[in-house]
């Protein structure tokens, strides 16, 4: 079980270069390296199981309700990739301290590199399908960083984005596809998934599956139309691009592929499209790959030509192709980073990649020159190398298949040409680089790169080498395993031997070399010919295709978002009515089965006055403070109508709120502009909008007549028979709000502080222009403090205290309570500042608004809490009746502390507004005043 | 009289959406005054229209309901807080945009306004 602990010890990993980044390079390097090694150790510890055909995995539940948990497994895929990754991965490390340069951050590039070690070894590892995809994007964004670390180049921030673009997008396919898959299933594990396959194909939604999935590798592992992205990621340093773009991230694709491959494969669909894909993509990329004059850029098509390869291997209907194919990968993945190494190295010391310049290296770095001829040996299929092997099963599957019908024949001849192509520019790559004449026009002389710097490439052609010529003994095990957990079921026979006799695909390897060799010969006409063609810049036509996506989302945004509060308004109540109207169509009448209450003379008088009130509200609405006027009028009526409603607790908030809005909003008109100009609104708004506020108008007083005449259920019951015996209290109301839901209160009385410190923020700082006259032209009163208002507003502040607090005191059982007694202590304390100014207050109250809030929120906090102290949830009420000489009974009540909380935090709160916007007032006054 | 009490406050809504539908602040915030009384009747409304019966315990058998008194009761409260910060962020709007409108087109130069006054 050691192999659990594998995809952790690179992700702790991540932060170590950063740590050891202060030491010298080579420390550095150590230290980064350490926690990889020991989880290869961890693998190779568990490989033996492995190889005998176990599989492991291990999971620790998470969100079990949505099939999240963290699972991992260690089969002979998972092993197989994870001594990939881990192993190239080492030697990338050791390479890129020798490549990058002092100016270069190594620390940063080393915890790039660790971090993208450890996604691409979550994905392989992985049990679940969800943690998989979450380790699948963690590779898109860790690539994008590593393309993107010479972040001054131009070039390498473009190519980071078109990757992450491209991959990312896949992506997001592969998490719908795999949400698709888990519904299907009922399972996001792997375990259960693999086994599932017959379900899955039977399942309607196999194509979008299956689409979906391929979408995703397909991106991933830059086959076409996709693959455009992979050579542009060439931008990135060249360990970057031997580890990721060659070895590793781009099969991640393939290995999603082969993953899958007994949930997915098998049916006509995957034959003919992954094949077909996997045939054009090998077919462009050799080609392609010819006539590149960079180093890296032949190197790149080929591996896209490459992948292609693997991809047309999985998507053959016979069951050697998918061993073939796992074969081709190891193989792939180890002289491929050995050339890339090879073409950095070349790069380091000759100061350039362009074929054209560097010419006849032999002589200067004969060791390389001869590591990296090996290699494109086994790139090109030489006997004797890993690459040959692959490429003569891959021959032999190709003639084996039947998934073009009569033109399956068809596959081996284009297979034979790409192979062609793919000598012709190994050879290319080997002849134009170290032979072909002298260098042109290098800046620097080339020379051998230092000893460790080779170490890496030595290690990987060793190992071409040592599987090209005994196979069975190095790799035989390990493909062996890997295959069985591809297939998931026994594996039929095959051989891995150099010589199989004298048979077609021989005669397929023999014809692909002469014409490889064939093809390099007459390259000058070939140059010729492809020079006919224009060239197209796949970084322009992305960036186009973005930008018209940029500018066409920008034109929705537009007409979406301009800026008008009006048209967001709109929509919302346009929205919300298309919303509320259909239900209302299902009522059969308005009217329902409760009788009605009589109507009476008051009522109408009332509701007379509130239409009067709203009318001319609208009507006057250009002459603000009439408007406002005409507002307090209905505010007024709807705390009559409250009163008359038996609700008289309602009544009195809503009278002393009125009071402190009017207030506020006339304080707050002091400085906008006395009217509205008129001439400003178009007609036909009027009317959209008229119409728009009717429509709303009807549907609300349609379903609150409705809401009024039908039988309601209600659970109010139980707050009236409980209020007294749980609450000890006989205003129900109130026990409601301090008792029943004291949580939402707590909430409530929150918001309002904050609310309260918000506006105190916006007020702060405020700079605004105050006119000196009134809208009809006449200055202001000098007169600030009138002496009549100053003397009667001082003698009546006890009264209010005193009222303030018998409404307070009463609360619990007769209309009252802390927000109503706060809010006439507010009333009273702000009538203070109206008649003497607010430096007059300042003098007298020293208290700050803000600390009220405070101790307001903390004493009801703390009722809450004291519950606790006698193991009860938060705020579970208490109350006791005591009896004291002279006084009498009287209630004690845990919910009365809770109330003075609500009180303080209600005063607090407004006169936090309306006091701080009052001292705006007398200040700018007082500038005014003064000009 | 219930039929009166939803007319009234299905007027009451479309005036303060009409209001709110307007082109500068201080119309919205009256508009969004007017609309919260209108909701809170209508939230109210929902217990059912009862004379002569608070929900204070006494003798009587008959009270109104208090679970939407108690709600509007903090709405109330909470749409003060609402329109008193509305109404601060405008005059924010206006301290540092130097225009009160909100349809998004009109350029605004207070000095001409100023002038104007």
């Amino acid at each position: 079980m050691h192999y659990f602990w594998v995809p952790f010890l690179p992700m702790f990993g991540i932060i170590v270069p950063l740590l050891a980044n202060k030491l010298n390079r080579s420390a550095c390097t150590l230290a980064t390296a350490l926690l990889p090694a020991l989880a290869l150790c961890l693998i190779f510890l568990d490989l033996p199981a492995v190889l005998a055909g176990e599989s492991f995995s291990k999971s620790i539940e998470w969100i079990p309700q949505l099939g999240l948990s963290l699972s991992f497994r260690l089969d002979g895929l998972a092993a197989l990739f994870s001594i990939l990754i881990l192993g190239i991965g080492l030697l990338v490390i050791l390479y890129a301290r020798y490549y990058l340069s002092e100016k270069d951050h190594m620390g940063r590039f080393y915890c790039y590199l660790i971090m993208f070690m450890t996604a691409m070894l979550g994905i392989v590892m992985s049990n679940n399908m969800l943690q998989l995809w979450f380790y699948w994007e963690l590779t898109s964004i860790s690539s994008f960083l590593l393309i993107g670390f010479w972040s001054h180049n131009s070039d390498a921030r473009k190519g980071a984005r078109m990757a992450l673009t491209i991959t990312g997008a896949g992506g997001l396919a592969l998490l719908a596809g795999i949400i698709l898959l888990g519904q299907v299933v009922g399972s996001y594990e792997l375990d259960i998934v693999l086994n599932s396959g017959e379900l899955v194909k039977q399942s309607p939604y196999y194509l979008a599956i299956l689409s979906l999935f391929l979408i995703g590798a397909f991106t991933k592992s830059a086959q076409f139309p996709f693959h455009f992205w992979l050579p542009h990621a060439m931008a990135a340093p060249t360990p970057v691009s031997a580890y990721l773009h060659s070895a590793t991230m781009v099969k991640a694709g393939i290995f999603l592929l082969a993953r899958f491959y007994p949930v997915l494969a098998g049916t006509e669909v995957w034959f003919v499209v992954v094949s077909l894909t996997g045939l054009f993509t090998m077919l462009l990329g050799a080609y392609t790959a010819l006539f590149k004059h960079d180093l890296k850029g032949l190197l790149a098509y080929s591996t896209i030509s490459h992948l292609g390869l693997i991809v047309l291997l999985l998507g053959l209907n016979t069951e050697l192709a998918a061993i073939a194919a796992i074969f081709h990968i190891m193989n792939h993945a180890v002289f491929k980073a050995s050339l890339f190494m090879a073409a950095g190295i070349i790069d380091h010391e000759s100061g350039s990649r362009d074929m054209r310049k560097i010419n006849g290296l032999w002589k200067y770095m004969p060791i390389t020159a001869t590591l990296a001829m090996v290699a494109s040996a086994s790139m090109a299929g030489v006997p004797l190398l890993n690459g040959f092997l692959s490429k003569e099963m891959f021959f032999t599957e190709t003639l084996e298949q039947s998934i073009l019908g009569s033109m399956s024949w068809l596959i081996p001849v284009l297979a034979t040409i790409a192979a062609a192509f793919s000598v012709a520019y190994s050879l290319r790559f080997i002849h134009d680089v170290f032979f072909n004449g002298e260098p042109k026009g290098l800046t620097k002389t080339p020379h051998e790169p230092p000893r460790y710097m080779r170490v890496p490439v030595e290690i990987l052609v060793t190992i071409c080498l040592l599987v090209g010529i005994f196979p069975n003994y190095t790799i035989g095990p390990l493909l062996q395993s890997t295959s069985l957990a591809v297939l998931n079921h026994p594996l039929p026979e095959y051989s891995l031997a150099i010589w199989h006799g004298l048979n077609l695909p021989l005669l397929m390897s023999g014809v692909a070399i002469m014409g490889g060799v064939a093809i390099y010969l007459n390259r000058k006409h070939l140059f010729k010919f492809a020079g006919m063609f224009p060239d197209i810049d796949a970084k322009l036509v992305f960036e186009g295709c973005i930008q018209a996506c940029v500018t066409w989302a920008q034109k929705i945004t537009m007409i979406l978002e301009n800026g008008s509060l009006q048209r967001y308004a709109f929509c919302l109540c346009f929205f919300a009515l298309l919303l509320i109207a259909p239900p209302l169509f299902e009522l059969d009448t308005t009217r329902g089965s409760v009788p009605g209450t009589p109507i009476n003379g008051a009522v109408l008088v009332a509701a007379i006055l509130i239409i009067a009130g709203s009318l001319a509200t609208i009507i006057w609405s250009h002459y603000r403070l009439i408007a406002l006027l005409m507002l307090s009028l209905v505010g007024l009526v709807v705390s009559i109508t409250f009163a008359y409603f038996s609700a008289p607790d309602l009544a009195l908030t809503q009278l002393s709120v009125e009071i402190v809005t009017v207030i506020l909003l006339l304080l707050a008109l002091y400085f906008f502009p006395q009217q509205t100009p008129t001439s400003k609104s178009r007609p036909s708004h009027f009317v959209r909008d008229l119409t728009v506020a009717s429509f709303i108008g009807c549907i609300i007083g349609s379903i609150c007549f409705a809401l009024m005449t039908h039988p309601l259920d209600s659970i109010s019951a139980f707050f009236l028979a409980n209020a007294k015996i749980g609450g000890g209290g006989t205003n129900v109301v109130n026990v409601i709000l301090v008792d029943f839901r004291g949580f939402d209160t707590f909430g409530e009385i929150t918001v309002l502080g904050i609310a309260a410190l918000g506006i105190h923020k916006l007020i702060a700082r405020m700079r605004l222009s105050v006119r000196t006259k009134d809208y009809a032209g006449r200055l202001w009163a000098k007169d600030k403090y009138p002496v009549l208002l100053s003397v009667v507003s001082q003698s009546l502040l006890p009264l209010f205290l005193l009222i303030s607090a018998y409404i307070f005191m009463r609360g619990h059982n007769l209309p009252g309570g802390g927000f109503i007694a706060g809010l006439i202590t507010s009333i009273a304390l702000i009538q203070q500042y109206l008649a003497h100014g607010v430096d007059w207050m300042a003098k007298r109250v020293s208290v700050s608004y803000h600390y009220m809030i405070a101790i307001g929120l903390t004493i009801a906090g703390l009722t809450g809490l004291g519950s606790w102290i006698f193991d009860r949830p938060f705020l579970t009420s208490w109350f006791e009746y005591v009896s004291l000489p002279w006084i009498g009974k009287f209630e004690l009540a845990s919910a009365l502390v809770f109330d003075i909380g609500v009180y303080f935090t209600v005063i607090g709160a407004t006169l936090l507004i309306l006091a701080s916007l009052g001292k705006l007032t007398t200040k700018e006054r007082l500038t005014v005043g003064e000009r | 009289m219930e039929l009166v009490y939803a007319v009234c406050v299905g007027f009451m809504s479309t005036c303060g959406i009409f209001l709110m539908l307007r082109g500068h602040t201080f119309t919205l915030v009256i508009g969004l005054t007017l609309l919260s009384y209108a909701v809170n009747l209508f939230l109210f409304a929902s217990g059912g229209l009862t004379i002569g019966a608070p929900a204070v315990l006494s003798s009587s058998e008959n009270y109104a309901d208090p679970l939407p008194q108690a709600l509007v009761l903090t709405a109330i409260v909470i749409g003060f807080a609402m329109t008193a910060f509305a109404v601060i962020l405008a005059m924010r709007g206006r301290a540092d945009l130097g225009s009160d409108h909100v349809d998004g087109i009109e350029p605004f130069d207070p000095l001409a306004e100023d002038k104007s006054q």
